[in-house]
């Protein structure tokens, strides 16, 4: 099973490279470098503050973008081209095939946060090497802090989700409507805190009850962001990233077996 | 062939952009003086996760916007946007640091520098406490806007005593407190808070402002002293000085005075005042004596 899974991973990814999605990495750098070097004379001393905001929201978005617009088209393709009817004559069940479409898919992504990482850390280091000792006292956190690689962390674990959402609307619904569902709930993860305190201005118990409920089940994006922490090297509560990555993991387990499920219920004649 | 071609009509792009920089150059010029979304709660939502971001643009466009403003030749310039902008900055971005102290700066600088608006200044700052109660700094330039640009001794010094009591506050404050409230509005004591300033700023650029801060203290020093230097001369000849040649000639001065930043002074009817392009201008306020 994991050999098939694997197959059609590497098969996601390589179609991935055709489709030239890696090229979003040369967009990254050239726009991280201009920025470097324009943002000195615009910022009032906080290059490398903003270079590490700027580095951090492009790989997050870069990624989110990759993660939903091939995300829904994974099986959706598969579908449209008629390509669906020979793979799964051939000995792929249906299980291993939308497993497969997600690993190939957050290969990618992780290839992507890699390299898009590597050139932000290249581009801090550069402008780390323009600094005094003395101008570098009024930093909050060093330019190569690797506290920031927590941040990644999340963001790759917030992209693995975002993919299996948008994976999991793909699987019956068309690629306009997973799109749409899935930014929608992405927006909507923003907003948990609210949910949480709904009861604060609505007197209705039973709404307060229900936007309790969705505090619960919806999945919390806002949780997976800590770029502002790592950015000024904040102290994180003891196991706040393992318990996240936890959480993260664990809904994903709960879309791909939704996805699978669905799937298989799924006739395309 | 489609080289060419290609090669051709970014020629043509590039032409009518210039043809386009012409025509707006000779257009009166609407200046876009806009702030879309002046509310923090509502930008903060928003944001989504990128806060942070929004938060270092509103910082660049409030930077862009006092530097603009502070270079332009309009009579009638207005600093209107900057305290919405450093407050959206703020909002998003609660540690963002130098927004405050930079913040507080630009919109405590009276006009034509800045907005003159001390209050504003002081209501950012005491936001930024708030998100961050530890930070003695603030509460430090609070009383240090209390005695720079309101002249308000009393409360400075409150403020900076508040900042003793601050978790990890150096003890200098003390000694700033005291001074402070015994000779708020002294020339020395200003030259204490900024060489204050001067040696603990939280950036390079802020260093460097205290370091002009207390040039022109000490431009105001050799100014007092020609000017009792032209009141002898008065008292001798009868006349003031027409020119710096009159008082070296009458062996009062022995070279052309100039102020910290090189420029040479000026006489103007027996006035002594800053040379034109002088980096010391303008010269504070005289600060006034708390007590008689």
């Amino acid at each position: 099973m994991m050999r098939t899974i694997g197959h059609v991973a590497i098969n996601v990814f390589k179609e991935s490279v055709r489709d030239k999605v890696l090229y979003n990495l040369v967009a990254f750098a050239v726009m991280l470098m201009g920025a470097s070097y324009l943002i000195g004379q615009l910022t009032a001393g906080q290059d490398v503050k903003i270079i590490k905001d700027l580095g951090l929201a492009a790989i997050a978005t870069f990624g989110l973008l990759i993660a939903v617009f091939i995300g829904i088209g994974l099986v959706w393709k598969e579908v449209e081209r008629r390509s669906i009817y020979s793979l799964l004559s051939k000995p792929i069940g249906r299980r291993e095939f939308i497993l497969g479409k997600y690993a190939g898919l957050a290969l990618t992504l992780l290839v992507n946060v890699v390299v898009m990482t590597a050139a932000m850390y290249l581009v801090l280091g550069y402008m780390d090497a323009q600094f005094t000792e003395q101008q570098k006292v009024s930093w909050a956190a060093p330019a190569l802090d690797p506290g920031m690689l927590r941040a990644v962390a999340l963001i790759v674990m917030q992209l693995l989700l975002v993919t299996a959402i948008a994976l999991f609307f793909s699987t019956f619904s068309s690629p306009f409507l997973s799109a749409a569902l899935t930014f929608g709930l992405w927006v909507i993860g923003h907003f948990n805190a609210d949910l949480r305190n709904f009861e604060t201005v609505v007197e209705s118990p039973v709404a307060a009850g229900l936007a309790r409920a969705l505090y619960y089940v919806l999945p919390n994006f806002a949780a997976f962001d800590i770029k502002s922490q790592v950015v000024y090297a904040l102290p994180l509560a003891p196991g706040y990233v393992a318990v996240t990555a936890a959480y993260g993991a664990i809904y994903i387990a709960l879309l791909l077996t939704g996805a699978v499920l669905v799937f298989a219920r799924r006739d395309f004649k | 062939m489609k080289a060419v071609f290609l090669i051709a009509l970014m020629a043509a792009v590039v032409g009518l952009q210039t043809m386009h920089e012409r025509l707006e150059a000779s257009t009166p010029a609407v200046i876009e003086n806009l702030l879309y979304v002046r509310s923090p709660a509502a930008m903060t939502r928003m944001a989504l996760s990128y806060d942070a971001l929004l938060a270092d643009l509103y910082w660049i466009r409030a930077v862009q916007h006092y530097g603009g403003t502070k270079l332009s030749t309009d009579p009638n310039k207005q600093y209107d946007l900057l305290y919405p902008l450093l407050d959206l900055t703020t909002s998003l971005d609660p540690r963002f640091n130098v927004a405050y102290y930079f913040g507080s700066t630009f919109l405590a600088e009276a006009p034509p520098g800045g907005p003159g608006r001390p209050d504003l200044a002081i209501t950012l700052l005491e936001k930024g406490l708030r998100a961050q109660p530890d930070k003695w700094e603030f509460a430090q330039w609070i009383g240090f806007v209390h005695y720079w640009w309101r002249h308000d001794y009393a409360q400075a010094a409150a403020w900076f005593q508040s900042a003793t009591e601050f978790p990890g506050a150096p003890f200098w404050l003390t000694q700033l407190a005291a001074v402070t409230l015994a000779e708020g509005g002294n020339r020395q004591s200003s030259r204490v808070l900024w060489q204050q300033v001067a040696r603990t700023g939280v950036n390079e650029a802020f260093r460097s402002e205290a370091v002009r801060r207390l040039q022109q203290l000490d431009a105001m020093d050799q100014m007092d002293r020609l000017t009792e230097i032209v009141e002898a001369f008065r008292q001798r000849d009868g006349s003031v000085p027409g020119s710096w040649d009159d008082l070296g000639r009458a062996g009062y001065l022995r070279a052309l005075p100039v102020d910290p930043s090189g420029v040479p002074y000026r006489l103007e009817s027996g006035v002594v005042v800053l040379g034109r392009g002088s980096r010391m201008f303008p010269l504070p306020v005289e600060p006034q004596r708390l007590t008689p």
